[in-house]
C-alpha cells in the first residue's frame, strides 16, 4: 500500500512545475484545474492511504524514492515515512489545502497573476507535505525551507507595494534565524548519531542518553529555535502579523492552518529528544504560555480583522506549545487539527468579507453584515465559537479543555501554566466576539459588493462542520470518554502521565473553563454591542490608551528588534560600504606613488646637483664609518 | 594524449579565432564555440570512461587517476610536461568548459569591439585554467597560473566597464605578487627535495615525498597559501575582487567568479593539503577563522552595495569563506562540500552575473536603485533570478545547499564555535539575497519603458544552468562519487594515522626524519566511517 505514498507530495509539485512552465499560455480554467486538481488528487490519495492505514494499522510505512546522496556514511534519502502523526498532518494539509484552493478560484478570479498564485500555492502544499512526510531531518529541512520560500513569495504576492515585499522579506529572514539554530541542531545530531534518520535517532537517543543529558538539552533548545521561528512564537513571533500582507487564502492556508504549526510537528516528531531534557520541555511550555498571553492581549487591540486573526493564531499555537511542554503530545496535535479547521474557516470568512467590502480590512468600517452575508455570518459564528471554546458544542472547547486540564493533572504541569492558559482563554473569547460584534452587528458602514458564490460558501460550510464536529472524536473522561484521536496517535506519541486521583476535580475545571469562555463572550457583548460608551470611556483614559498602543504594536517587539539588530546591521553595512580594508591597499598605492614623485624630483638633469649629491653622500658615509 | 589536446585545441582555437576575425566578424564566435564544445565533449568522454591508472608511489590507492600524459620538457632542470586527470580535475574541467560555453554565448551580442581578439583572450584564459587543473608539474603549474592571468587582464582592461583600467591593474598586481610568492615556495620545495634525494624535479608526485622540517614546511606553505588565498579570495586579501568582477564584461565576470576563484580552492586541495600536512593542521584554526570572517564580512558588505555586480562579487567573498572553512576541517564531508561549493558557486554566481549582464544590456546601468518591478514584464527572467538567488542563500533542493550543508557538517566536527558563526552567515545570505529580488524584480517599476523578457538565446543560456543547479541539489551523487577517490587521497595524510592508530605514518613522518619513504602507498584505502572520523577529532582535540 505504500507505493502511492510518493504521489502525495509529487502531485502538488507537478502542478507547480506545470504552472511555472505553461501558466502564462493556458486559460484560467485550465490553471484552476491543474492548481486545484493536483491538490485534490493528492487529498484523494491521502484518503485511500488513510483508509488502508486504518484498516491494517502498521507501525509505519516507508517508501524510499531515491538516495539523495551518500558522503562517508552521511546518507539521507528522499524517503517518505507515514505513521499516525504524519497522517494527521497530511490529512489536514491536503484537505484544508484543497478547500482553500477551491476558495481561491473565486477569491483570486480578478487577479492578473492567477497562475503564479496557484503555482506558489501548489509548491507550498508540496513542500509542506515533504516536511511532514520526511523520514530524515535533512529532507524535513528541505520542506521546512521550501514552505519558507512559498510563504515569502505569497506574502509578497502583490509585490508592487513595497510594504508587502518588506513584510515578505521580514518573514523569511526571521524564520531563517530560527532555521539556522535548527541547522546547528542537525549538525549536533549528526555528530552524535552519524545519521539524520528520525526513527534511528529516536530509538538511539533513548538508549544513549539519560534524562537531563546536557547534549540532549542543547539539541532540544536548538530545534526549539527552529520551531519558534516557523511557528511565530516568542521571541521570533514578529513576522506573523505582517505576513497578513498576502492574499487571504494564503493567510488561511500558510499562516494559520499549516505552516505555522510546523514547529508543533517538529517538537512532536522529535519528542524523544525533548522528553530527555526537562529544562527544554519547561522552556517549550513557558514560551507557549507567555506567547499565548502576549498575542492575546495584542489581538484585543487590533482593528484590522486579519491582524486579529494573526495574533489569535500566534496565541493558539502558544496553546499547542503549552501542551507539548507538559508532554501532552497528542493534545497538542489535536489542538493543531481543530485549530486548522476553525482558523482556516475564520480566515476564509474574513476573506469573503474583505472581498465583499472592496478590500476593506478595518473592522471599524464594517458592521451589520449578518443580514447581508448570512452564510459567512453563520459559519464565522461557528468558527468563533470554536476559537472561544464555547462549551459543549464547539470542537475548540474539547481540544483546549484537554490542554488546560493536563496543565494541572499532568505530572509536568503546574498551576502557573494553568492560570496562564485560563487567562488566555478568557482573552480569546473577548477578542473573538469583539470581532463578531464589530463585523456582523451594528449598522452597515461599507457597501457590500461581491456576494460569495459556491466556490466560497461550500468550503466555508465544510470547514464549519469540521469545526463543530471535529471535537467529538476526543471527549474527556467524565463526559463520553471518547479517545479515538489519542488512541490513534498512541503508538507514536506516548500518553501524558496523569497525577493519580485528580479526576474528581475534572468537572470543576471544566465548569470553570466554560464560565471563563462565556464570561469573555458576555464582556465582548457588553462593550461592543450593548454599551459601546464603555469603550469610549476607556479611550478617554490616557493610561489605558498607552497600554492600548503598546499592545497594538505587538508589545513593542518590532521597535526593540529594530533598535537592537536591524539598525546596527544596516549602519554597519552602510558605513563600510566602500570596504575599509581596501583603503589599506589604496594607501600602499598612494605611498608608492608619493615616493615615486619624491625621487623623480631628484632627477633634475642638472650636473651640479648630482655632483653635490655624490659629495654629500660620500662625506656622510665616511663620517658614519669613522664614528662607528 | 587527449589531455594535451584539451589545451592545444583551446590555444589553437584562440589563434584561429583571432585570425578568422579578418574574414568575418561572427566567425571568431563560431570558432570559439566550436573549440569549447570540442573540449567539453572530450572531457565528458574522459569522465564517462575513466581508465583507472596508478601514478606515483601510491600504488594501493589504485583507481584514482583517469589518464595521464608525461613528456620531459627541460630534463636538466627536472621540468616535464606532465598532465594527469583524476576525479577532482575532471569535475573542474567540466565546470570550466560548461562555464566557457556560457561565456561564449553571453558575449554573442555584448561584445562588439575587437571581437576576434576578445575570443582569443577568452580561449587562452580557458586554456590557462585547463592547464592549472591538469598539470602535475609544479613549474608547469606556475606557467599556466600566469597564462590565465594575462588574457584575463586584457579581458577586463579592454572590454570592461568605465573603471576597467584601474580594476585590471589591481587584479594583475594582486595575483601576480601573490603568484611570485608561490614561485618562491615552489623553488624552495624543489631545492629541498633535490638536496635530500639528489633528484631535482618539479614533479608533483615526487615532491609529495619530500621530508620537510617544520619551519621550512610552514614557510613554504605560506608561499603557496599566498597565491591561493588571494585568488580565492580570503578577507583581507579580497579587495581586488569586487573591482575586477564589477568592471569586467559579463563573460569576464562569469569566468572570474566561476573559474578563477576555483583555481585557488583547487590549489589548496591539490597542493597545500598533501604537501604540508603538519603545517596545515597547525594553521587550520586560523584558516577557519579567516573563512568565518570572510563569510560574515562579505555578507555584510554585499548588503549595502548598490552596484549589482559589486553586490554579487561580495557574495562570492562570503561564499568562498565556506571553501576555506571546509578545506581546513580535514574530513570527507567538508571536502566534498568544498568540491560541491566550487561547482555550485560557479553556476549560481555565474548565473547572477549573467542576469546582471542581461539587465545591463537592456538598461545600461548596474545600479539597483534605478531598477524595480521587473517581474511584471520579465517574469521569465524573474523566475530564473529567483532560482539563483535562492541557490545563493542556500535553499535546500538546489546545489548550493548540499555544498554548504556538507561543509558545515564537516567543519562542525572540527570546530563547533566557528561553525556556529559560519552558520549565521546563512541568515546574512538571506538578507542580501532577498534584497536583490526586492530591488530588481519587486516593488514599483522606476523605468519609463517596460523591460523586455528573455529571448530565445538568453533562455538557451539560462535553462541549462537551472537544470544543472536543480540536478546538483537533488541528485549530486555522480559528482560526489567522482570526487571521492581524489578527496580520500588528499586526506590520507590526515585520516590514516589516526584511523589505524598506526605508529608511523605520513603525519608523523615530518618529525621522524630518520625514517624516510613510508608514505602513500603502503596503506589500503579506507571505507570512511563517521564513527572513526569522530574518533579522530576527539583524539586530536
Amino acid at each position: 500500500m505504500g507505493e502511492l505514498l510518493w504521489l502525495i507530495p509529487a502531485l502538488p509539485f507537478a502542478g507547480a512545475l506545470l504552472l511555472v512552465l505553461f501558466g502564462n499560455r493556458i486559460s484560467r480554467a485550465l490553471v484552476s484545474t491543474i492548481g486545484v486538481g493536483s491538490v485534490g488528487i493528492s487529498a484523494a490519495v491521502t484518503l485511500v492511504l488513510g483508509i488502508e492505514y486504518l484498516s491494517s494499522r502498521p507501525a509505519f510505512i516507508r517508501q524510499e524514492v531515491w538516495q539523495w546522496f551518500d558522503v562517508a556514511g552521511f546518507s539521507p534519502s528522499i524517503a517518505f515515512h507515514l505513521d499516525a502523526l504524519s497522517m494527521v498532518f497530511i490529512f489536514v494539509i491536503t484537505f484544508v489545502g484543497f478547500l482553500i484552493h477551491i476558495y481561491s478560484t473565486e477569491y483570486m478570479a480578478e487577479d492578473k497573476d492567477y497562475s503564479r498564485f496557484f503555482a506558489c500555492m501548489n509548491l507550498f502544499v508540496g513542500s509542506m507535505l515533504m516536511l511532514v512526510m520526511a523520514d530524515n531531518l535533512l529532507l524535513l529541512y528541505l520542506g521546512w525551507e521550501g514552505v519558507g520560500l512559498c510563504s515569502y513569495l505569497l506574502i509578497g504576492f502583490w509585490y508592487k507595494e513595497p510594504a508587502n515585499v518588506y513584510a515578505a522579506r521580514k518573514a523569511f529572514i526571521i524564520t531563517r534565524v530560527g532555521d539556522t539554530a535548527m541547522a546547528i541542531g542537525l549538525f549536533m545530531l549528526f555528530q552524535h548519531f552519524g545519521t539524520l534518520h528520525i526513527q534511528s535517532i529516536s530509538t538511539e537517543a533513548a538508549q544513549v542518553w539519560s534524562i537531563g543529558n546536557e547534549t540532549a538539552l542543547i539539541i532540544a533548545l536548538l530545534l526549539l529555535g527552529g520551531a519558534v521561528g516557523k511557528s511565530g512564537q516568542l521571541p521570533l513571533q514578529t513576522w506573523l502579523p505582517d505576513a497578513m500582507a498576502g492574499p487571504t487564502p494564503v493567510s488561511a492556508l500558510i499562516h494559520a492552518a499549516t505552516m505555522v504549526t510546523a514547529g508543533v510537528y517538529l517538537i512532536a516528531r522529535m519528542h524523544v529528544i525533548f522528553a530527555l531534557s526537562p529544562v527544554a520541555m519547561m522552556a517549550v511550555a513557558v514560551i507557549g504560555a507567555v506567547t499565548l498571553l502576549i498575542a492575546g492581549f495584542a489581538a484585543l487591540t487590533q482593528y484590522d480583522i486579519k491582524r486579529v486573526l494573526a495574533y489569535s493564531t500566534i496565541s493558539q499555537v502558544g496553546y499547542m506549545f503549552l501542551a507539548l511542554g507538559v508532554g501532552a503530545w497528542s493534545s497538542g496535535v489535536f489542538h493543531f487539527m481543530i485549530h486548522g479547521f476553525f482558523k482556516a474557516l475564520l480566515f476564509l470568512c474574513a476573506g469573503a468579507i474583505i472581498l465583499a467590502l472592496h478590500h476593506e480590512q478595518d473592522m471599524r468600517k464594517m458592521g451589520g453584515l449578518s443580514k447581508k452575508l448570512p452564510v459567512v455570518f453563520y459559519t464565522f459564528l461557528i468558527g468563533a465559537a470554536s476559537l472561544a471554546a464555547f462549551p459543549l458544542v464547539s470542537a475548540g472547547f474539547y481540544s483546549k479543555d484537554q490542554i488546560l486540564w493536563l496543565q494541572l493533572a499532568g505530572e509536568n504541569g503546574n498551576i502557573w501554566l494553568y492560570l496562564a492558559g485560563l487567562l488566555g482563554a478568557f482573552i480569546t473569547s473577548i477578542y473573538t466576539f469583539r470581532m463578531v460584534f464589530l463585523t456582523f452587528y451594528g449598522e452597515e458602514k461599507t457597501h457590500v459588493g461581491h456576494k460569495p458564490t459556491m466556490a466560497i460558501t461550500v468550503p466555508l460550510i465544510i470547514l464549519a462542520v469540521l469545526s463543530f464536529a471535529g471535537g467529538f472524536i476526543e471527549l474527556p473522561h467524565n463526559f463520553g470518554h471518547v479517545v479515538l484521536f489519542s488512541d490513534f496517535l498512541a503508538p507514536i506519541l506516548p500518553a501524558v502521565s496523569v497525577v493519580p486521583d485528580f479526576d474528581r476535580f475534572e468537572w470543576m475545571l471544566q465548569l470553570l473553563a466554560a464560565v471563563i469562555s462565556l464570561g469573555g463572550i458576555f464582556i465582548a457583548y457588553l462593550f461592543y454591542y450593548k454599551k459601546p460608551e464603555l469603550i469610549e470611556s476607556i479611550h478617554r483614559s490616557e493610561f489605558a490608551m498607552a497600554i492600548h498602543h503598546f499592545w497594538h504594536s505587538g508589545w513593542g517587539f518590532d521597535q526593540l528588534y529594530d533598535a537592537l539588530f536591524v539598525r546596527p546591521y544596516v549602519y554597519l553595512s552602510k558605513v563600510n560600504k566602500n570596504d575599509f580594508i581596501d583603503s589599506f591597499y589604496t594607501f600602499l598605492a598612494n605611498v608608492t606613488q608619493g615616493l615615486h614623485q619624491l625621487f623623480s624630483q631628484t632627477q633634475t638633469g642638472i650636473m651640479r646637483n648630482y655632483v653635490a649629491g655624490i659629495v654629500v653622500g660620500a662625506i656622510m658615509i665616511l663620517t658614519i664609518s669613522l664614528l662607528l | 594524449m587527449i589531455l594535451v589536446w584539451l589545451i592545444v585545441i583551446l590555444m589553437v582555437g584562440g589563434v584561429l579565432a583571432w585570425i578568422s576575425g579578418k574574414v568575418n566578424r561572427t566567425l571568431p564566435r563560431w570558432v570559439a564555440l566550436g573549440s569549447v564544445l570540442a573540449v567539453f565533449v572530450l572531457t565528458l568522454y574522459i569522465w564517462m570512461n575513466p581508465l583507472a591508472i596508478v601514478i606515483g608511489s601510491n600504488q594501493s590507492m589504485g583507481h584514482t587517476w583517469y589518464m595521464r600524459f608525461d613528456q620531459p620538457w627541460i630534463p636538466q632542470w627536472g621540468i616535464s610536461f606532465s598532465l594527469a586527470v583524476d576525479g577532482l580535475s575532471v569535475l573542474m574541467l567540466l565546470l570550466t568548459f560548461f562555464i566557457g560555453l556560457l561565456a561564449v554565448l553571453i558575449s554573442w551580442r555584448e561584445i562588439q569591439t575587437k571581437v576576434a581578439f576578445f575570443h582569443f583572450n577568452l580561449l587562452w584564459v580557458l586554456a590557462g585554467i585547463t592547464g592549472v587543473f591538469l598539470t602535475m608539474d609544479l613549474f608547469l603549474f606556475y606557467f599556466f597560473w600566469e597564462v590565465m592571468l594575462i588574457p584575463m587582464y586584457f579581458l577586463i582592461g579592454i572590454w570592461g566597464h568605465e573603471n576597467r583600467r584601474y580594476a585590471a591593474y589591481k587584479f594583475f598586481i594582486f595575483t601576480q605578487a601573490s603568484g611570485l610568492l608561490m614561485l618562491l615556495a615552489i623553488l624552495g620545495l624543489y631545492f629541498i627535495h633535490g638536496n635530500q634525494t639528489g633528484v631535482y624535479t618539479f614533479s608533483y608526485f615526487e615532491l609529495l615525498n619530500t621530508t620537510l622540517a617544520p619551519e621550512a614546511a610552514r614557510l613554504l606553505m605560506f608561499g603557496f597559501l599566498a597565491a591561493f588565498l588571494v585568488k580565492l579570495p580570503v578577507v583581507p586579501f579580497h579587495s581586488w575582487l569586487p573591482d575586477a568582477h564589477s568592471e569586467a564584461p559579463t563573460a569576464g565576470s562569469v569566468i572570474l567568479a566561476g573559474l578563477l576563484l576555483k583555481t585557488g580552492a583547487y590549489g589548496l586541495l591539490r597542493f597545500v593539503l598533501p604537501l604540508f600536512p603538519m603545517a596545515t593542521v597547525e594553521f587550520a584554526p586560523w584558516a577557519m577563522l579567516l573563512g568565518v570572517i570572510g563569510i560574515i564580512y562579505g555578507a555584510i558588505l554585499a548588503f549595502s552595495q548598490t552596484d549589482l555586480k559589486r553586490l554579487v562579487a561580495y557574495t562570492s567573498v562570503s561564499h568562498m569563506g565556506f571553501v576555506i572553512l571546509g578545506v581546513f576541517s580535514f574530513n570527507e564531508w567538508a571536502l566534498q562540500g568544498v568540491v560541491m561549493q566550487m561547482i555550485t558557486h560557479g553556476l549560481s554566481t555565474g548565473a547572477l552575473f549573467i542576469i546582471a549582464g542581461f539587465l545591463y544590456e537592456r538598461l545600461h546601468t548596474r545600479d539597483i536603485r534605478q531598477m524595480g518591478g521587473f517581474w511584471s514584464t520579465a517574469p521569465k527572467m524573474g523566475v530564473i533570478a529567483l532560482i539563483f538567488v535562492m541557490a545563493s542563500l542556500g535553499l535546500p533542493g538546489l546545489g548550493n545547499f548540499i555544498a554548504e550543508f556538507l561543509t558545515l557538517v564537516g567543519s562542525w566536527q572540527a570546530n563547533n564555535w566557528l561553525t556556529a558563526f559560519a552558520t549565521i552567515g546563512l541568515v546574512m545570505a538571506t538578507i542580501y539575497s532577498l534584497r536583490i529580488m526586492q530591488k530588481i524584480f519587486f516593488e514599483a517599476n522606476r523605468m519609463e519603458q517596460p523591460l523586455p523578457d528573455l529571448n530565445a538565446r538568453e533562455m538557451l543560456i539560462a535553462i541549462p544552468m537551472v537544470v544543472m543547479i536543480l540536478w546538483l541539489g537533488l541528485y549530486p551523487q555522480p559528482i560526489l562519487d567522482t570526487a571521492r577517490p581524489s578527496i580520500q587521497e588528499q586526506l590520507q595524510a590526515y585520516t590514516e594515522p589516526l584511523i589505524e592508530q598506526a605508529p608511523i605514518a605520513r603525519m608523523d613522518r615530518i618529525e621522524m626524519e630518520a625514517i624516510p619513504e613510508k608514505t602513500f602507498g603502503t596503506k589500503k584505502p579506507k571505507e570512511a566511517k563517521p564513527s572513526s572520523y569522530l574518533q579522530i577529532f576527539k583524539s586530536s582535540n
